[in-house]
């Protein structure tokens, strides 16, 4: 009994010590974005009062002045864009590559491989030259184009182990049982798909939003500009005032939706990042 | 049975044919963005291009190579990235294997640990720069406070990369835990039965059996972490935008290529972080014996 006290101990304290180390950034946002200007250098983890001021301050002036907004807009706009495009390309090669026999299947996922390892910043440069001239620059196809080159990899490889556990012999048993293709499809095969799409969406959908690299080579103005380079450019209410209250409230108008959504999907998203990372 | 065979091979000549136009689209898109643009930025980096005097374009053979390997900046900042990479991905290591460790043996509160774990995963990299360095920065911050110190941590190269690892392990070791884990829960639970009735202490089984058994899992999760890392950009670029000699090879190409617009030696820098990415996998794969087909790209 001793003993088994003891281990309580010790794994509750290695529990909340991981659960400090992943929650304190996110709380200290919190507070300083609720921190009214003249308290901000307190030094102090907790508000001593709290003010929505830096909050209200994101939105004013509506969607032509606020410098927030648009930024808002284009990061969902072009993460949903880019999930959308992806997923439906990769669910394609996925397909062929779980279900069909071709030659060529081992140097597609090798190509992938290498894609994932490949060095973004090596592509910035070519990247900046050709959307000049072909008028790409600063757009949201600007950015949607290279977000899918590198999110597919991550796309195909959740899909393909996903669709490689889908046991397809059940497409066949309903049509014997009187389905059409069609609908042998669309009520036993999608359903099944569903969860590993749905997995996979998720994932690309994170990593456009997460992108900085990109967003400040290949963007010039609140046109195309997402929320992590607006971010990195946002100043003071006057020059003399540091933006601090405003980064961090629009930090955390960024983060917590984001929080809350990946908490409800865990398992999904859990099972997608080690999909296929050890061959059972 | 001739027919038989014809017919046989006409279905896998359809089959073929419908699993290539169904890997067209990907295969093209991701070829778009890569293959095109490193042959591109091969053919800039043997110009002198240089989008402030674009009438000034001329074929410069390998001298943009010789500047970028004979100046200081460079080998300073392939030393930061070096550093940063190599004390990141360590401390990743041991922080992402206890968290695996307490994620699977936990006898309570699993749920709990998985659920934060995947908080820092889900915040954007710059957002999570900001908070690290608003906790740090001696006016706003809550750490000097904390530790009882006056240090300006951004004041100096050192102190400086001390906030930056911190702000890339708080974001990335999470990935390397749920890689780990995935490693750790395909060892059959029986051979730690076994040790335990030979007499091994904990520490024997994690040494002989776990670290052994999870060697693969560790080597590919090792692998993704330190391309990654190489990368480093978007923590340096919030904190410190490179000041103080704090630069990475990432942050110098950015630097030449989109705020000083000069393509050519840009590109040769974008190439050489190209070469060494590749080196980097070479080493893994031939000399760790890394094995890539179990691995997977990094969220």
């Amino acid at each position: 009994m001793e003993h088994q006290g003891r281990d309580y101990a010790l794994w509750s304290i290695a529990i909340v010590l991981v659960v400090l180390f992943a929650l304190i950034p996110v709380l200290w946002l919190i507070s300083i974005s609720l921190k009214p200007p003249d308290e901000l250098t307190d030094q102090s983890f907790i508000p001593q009062s709290v003010s929505f001021d830096n909050y209200k301050s994101l939105f004013e002036g509506g969607i032509d002045d606020s410098p927030f907004i648009k930024p808002l807009i284009n990061s969902i706009a072009i993460a949903l864009i880019t999930t959308v495009i992806a997923i439906v390309l990769a669910s394609f090669c996925a397909y062929a590559i779980a279900r069909l026999e071709f030659p060529g299947k081992r140097l597609i996922l090798a190509g992938a491989l290498a894609i994932a390892m490949f060095p973004p910043i090596s592509t910035v440069g070519p990247l900046f030259d050709m959307w000049r001239a072909l008028g790409l620059y600063d757009t949201y196809l600007g950015l949607i184009i290279p977000y899918l080159t590198f999110s597919l990899p991550l796309a195909i490889y959740v899909l393909v182990a996903f669709f490689r556990e889908i046991p397809w012999e059940l497409e066949q048993a309903a049509q014997v049982d009187g389905a059409t293709p069609f609908q042998a499809f669309t009520k036993v095969i999608v359903p099944l798909a569903a969860p590993g799409v749905f997995t996979a969406a998720i994932l690309v959908f994170i990593f456009c939003w997460n992108d900085f690299l990109f967003a400040i080579s290949l963007t010039s103005s609140d046109a195309s500009r997402t929320v992590p380079a607006a971010l990195a450019f946002f100043t003071g209410e006057s020059s003399f005032t540091a933006p601090t209250g405003s980064i961090a409230a629009a930090a955390v108008v960024v983060t917590v939706p984001i929080i809350v959504f990946v908490l409800f999907f865990q398992r999904r998203i859990v099972a997608g990042l080690t999909a296929g990372a050890v061959k059972g | 049975m001739a027919a038989h065979a014809q017919k046989a091979s006409s279905r896998t000549r359809s089959e073929r044919k419908l699993a290539w136009m169904l890997c067209a689209p990907a295969v093209l898109a991701m070829l778009l963005v890569t293959a095109y643009p490193i042959a591109y930025a091969i053919i800039l980096s043997l110009q002198n291009v240089d989008l402030r005097f674009p009438d000034e374009n001329s074929f410069a053979g390998l001298s943009n190579y010789v500047t970028v390997l004979t100046s200081d900046l460079w080998w300073t900042d392939m030393f930061n990235t070096v550093f940063i990479m190599v004390v990141t991905v360590s401390i990743e290591l041991v922080l992402g294997m206890a968290i695996a460790l307490v994620m699977h043996r936990a006898i309570f509160g699993r749920g709990i640990v998985r659920t934060s774990v995947l908080i820092p995963y889900g915040i954007i990299t710059v957002v999570a720069a900001f908070a690290w360095q608003f906790a740090f920065a001696p006016e706003t911050g809550f750490v000097n406070d904390l530790i009882g110190g006056e240090t300006d941590w951004f004041g100096g190269r050192f102190t400086s990369f001390v906030v930056i690892i911190l702000a890339e392990v708080w974001k990335t070791t999470p990935f390397m835990a749920l890689l780990l884990l995935a490693g750790l829960v395909t060892i059959d639970g029986q051979l730690y039965e076994a040790a335990r009735v030979d007499g091994a202490s904990a520490w024997q089984r994690f040494t002989r059996i776990t670290l052994p058994l999870m060697k693969p899992a560790i080597l590919v999760a090792l692998l993704f972490r330190t391309l990654d890392a190489f990368r480093v950009f978007d923590s340096i670029f919030i904190m410190t935008r490179g000041a103080l000699d704090t630069e990475s090879v990432s942050i110098l190409g950015y630097n030449q290529l989109i705020s000083r617009l000069n393509l050519g030696l840009g590109s040769a820098v974008s190439v050489l972080i190209f070469v060494c990415v590749f080196l980097i996998a070479l080493v893994f794969v031939r000399g760790f014996g890394a094995k890539l087909e179990e691995g997977r790209p990094g969220g």
